[in-house]
């Protein structure tokens, strides 16, 4: 009985004196790159501060939070604000616009620099080119302000440019900006404007990287251009195609609150409120902060789920993933 | 053959049409804005400028430049812009630094961790009650701090460090140079170029930020160039002093006007622009093979 326990006891010593030395260990680490600790320590506070803390902040979805008594003091709710949002009558119309902006932009703005990058691979003239490539890139470094500015006055029915133009198709006579049917395309549209030239970069240097020689041999077997196109092109930038469909399946819901801010209006909040712009009105116009909260982190959750379900489908499917 | 290279030309020939539309949708709208700004307002009214001024002259930005609420807002978001640039490249380049060495302990963690914030964040409401926890509405701080450090950028920089040789290094530690003295002395002056692109990335996305003045800004007095745009363009409100009396004395064509203050709020980036896209494209390029 008592050799047992001097057995056990021996082994707690040793256990003991492997933490000690492994802490010893530890320390002397942390001392030799103490000069990295004090280089990192700005940016590891920021990380704290603004988007660690923001997350713990989270918890006051499920408080009665008040400005005056603070996160500690506010009552406890549960679901209560998630229950409200659940049976709000505009969460289908919420989830809809949101869901359906992001899919469109998706559907359409996801090919367009593929489409764009592919042209301008075929393009021998290398001033042209180059010339074009630069233009393109411009309105990804303009405000979406600017944008949402541009937009709204060229669409103006006073004196608009754009509306001149739809005038001229027949397409619209009233003012495009409050129609609610109109707002997805106008959205998406000026996304695809503002970013597809700037998303060709990433194509451009994938394409770079094809062996020529799969050209050739392509020749040789007498494949025209859109076969080549097919069967070297895109094979070849295939894992940059789905890297890049991943990452924006991931942000499929987190489309930017900034333009639909910009470019809705009460008019067309019908198609245009989104779960973002829905966040800001009730969180900050409203002041009901942990309602906002509770809308905010559903849909991060959510959006989270849509990465992780993207990229473990891509892993199975296509051997490729971003982790 | 003859018929053959015959098909190619014509492909060519529709290809480039095509790039050629896409560059005329870019540049044509900048184009519209400038010869609207500057042309007579009977002309823009009847609707007969497109591509070259007609009744040339600046009143319009003789306008804008001499509203005092506009120029405030110009000179709030240079100093938004500088100052936010300076801090955000120090704590990038620094956090970059200990990031790229993979001596440092919990370096993996760290680097999850930061991964992490991209794909789940706190939300809207959190992040603003933690500026205002922090006492920083209404200040020039809740401008640049927080947004001083974008992950995105922070991956590209650690992966230039981690491409400086190591050899440099190893040569710095036997001068008796600490880990300090590397990032000053060593890392820092060869990385000038990679200062540049992010410090650009930095700067430009400052000048262009509408997100953090609309929800931590009261004080008119400190709006940046982008709210003021919005509230004359896109919310409608008139301009305050100078401009609206004058409107109210002769006619202004509102449309120019918005024209002109729109420029006058881009032409920077327009400017600079041409001369520094290929840093920002060589950023773009790391930021995506190893992100």
């Amino acid at each position: 009985m008592s050799l047992l326990r001097d057995d056990h006891e021996r082994r707690i010593c040793e256990i003991r004196h492997i933490r000690v030395r492994s802490d010893k260990n530890l320390l002397r680490k942390l001392n030799q790159t103490k000069y990295l600790w004090l280089l990192f320590l700005p940016c590891l506070l920021y990380y704290v501060v603004f988007k660690y803390a923001p997350m713990f902040g989270i918890v006051i979805s499920f408080k009665d939070y008040n400005l005056f008594k603070g996160i500690q003091e506010s009552a406890w709710v549960g679901w209560k604000y998630y229950r409200m949002f659940f049976e709000n009558p505009d969460f289908m119309k919420l989830m809809r616009n949101t869901l359906l902006l992001g899919v469109y932009n998706l559907a359409f703005g996801f090919p367009a620099p593929i489409v764009l990058a592919v042209l301008l691979n075929e393009v021998k003239h290398s001033f042209f080119k180059r010339f074009v490539q630069t233009v393109s890139y411009l309105p990804h470094f303009i405000s979406n302000v600017v944008v949402a500015s541009m937009v709204v006055m060229f669409l103006s029915p006073t004196g608009g440019i754009l509306h001149e133009l739809l005038k001229w198709f027949g397409a619209a006579n009233a003012n495009v900006m409050m129609e609610p049917e109109w707002f997805r395309t106008v959205y998406v549209a000026s996304e695809i404007w503002q970013h597809a030239g700037w998303e060709t970069i990433i194509y451009l240097a994938a394409l770079t990287t094809i062996d020529p020689v799969l050209y050739e041999a392509a020749d040789m077997d007498g494949a025209g251009r859109f076969r080549k196109l097919w069967h070297v092109t895109l094979p070849g930038i295939r894992p940059t195609i789905i890297i890049l469909l991943i990452l924006n399946i991931g942000k499929v819901l987190e489309i930017g609150f900034e333009k639909v801010f910009l470019l809705y209006n009460p008019a067309t909040y019908e198609t245009a409120d989104i779960i973002g712009t829905y966040v800001y009105r009730v969180g900050l116009v409203q002041g009901n902060y942990s309602y906002a909260t509770a809308i905010d982190l559903f849909m991060g959750i959510i959006s989270l789920i849509f990465v992780i379900a993207a990229n473990t489908i891509s892993r199975r499917v296509g051997n490729t993933s971003i982790w | 053959m003859r018929q053959f290279s015959q098909k190619i030309s014509l492909f060519q020939c529709i290809n480039a049409l095509i790039l050629a539309i896409v560059v005329v949708v870019t540049v044509y709208p900048f184009i519209y804005m400038a010869v609207i700004s500057v042309s007579g307002d009977v002309y823009v009214m009847r609707g007969e400028v497109f591509l070259w001024p007609k009744g040339f002259n600046l009143k319009m930005y003789s306008l804008v430049l001499g509203d005092l609420s506009i120029l405030q807002s110009y000179l709030n978001t240079i100093i938004y812009t500088v100052f936010g640039t300076g801090i955000a490249l120090v704590i990038t380049s620094a956090g970059a630094y200990a990031l790229s060495r993979s001596d440092m302990l919990f370096n993996k963690g760290f680097t999850l961790m930061i991964i992490f914030t991209m794909f789940f964040s706190g939300g809207m409401i959190p992040s603003f009650l933690v500026v205002k926890e922090l006492g920083i509405i209404d200040t020039v701080w809740a401008m640049v701090l927080p947004g001083a450090v974008s992950t995105w950028n922070l991956i590209i920089m650690r992966t230039f460090f981690a491409n400086i040789p190591k050899e440099l290094e190893e040569s710095g530690k036997m001068d008796g140079l600490n880990d300090l003295g590397l990032f000053f002395r060593i890392a820092v002056p060869l990385s000038k170029a990679s200062f540049a692109t992010i410090g650009l990335f930095y700067a430009v996305s400052l000048w262009n930020n509408f997100y953090f003045p609309l929800l931590y800004l009261r004080d008119p007095e400190l709006f940046p160039l982008q709210v003021l745009l919005r509230n004359l363009v896109l919310a409608g409100q008139v301009m305050s002093g100078d401009v609206t009396q004058i409107g109210g004395d002769q006619l202004i064509v509102e449309e120019s006007l918005k024209y002109a203050t729109i420029m006058v709020s881009t032409l920077p980036i327009l400017l600079v622009y041409p001369f520094l896209q290929k840093y920002f494209v060589k950023g773009a390029l790391i930021g995506a093979v190893k992100g």
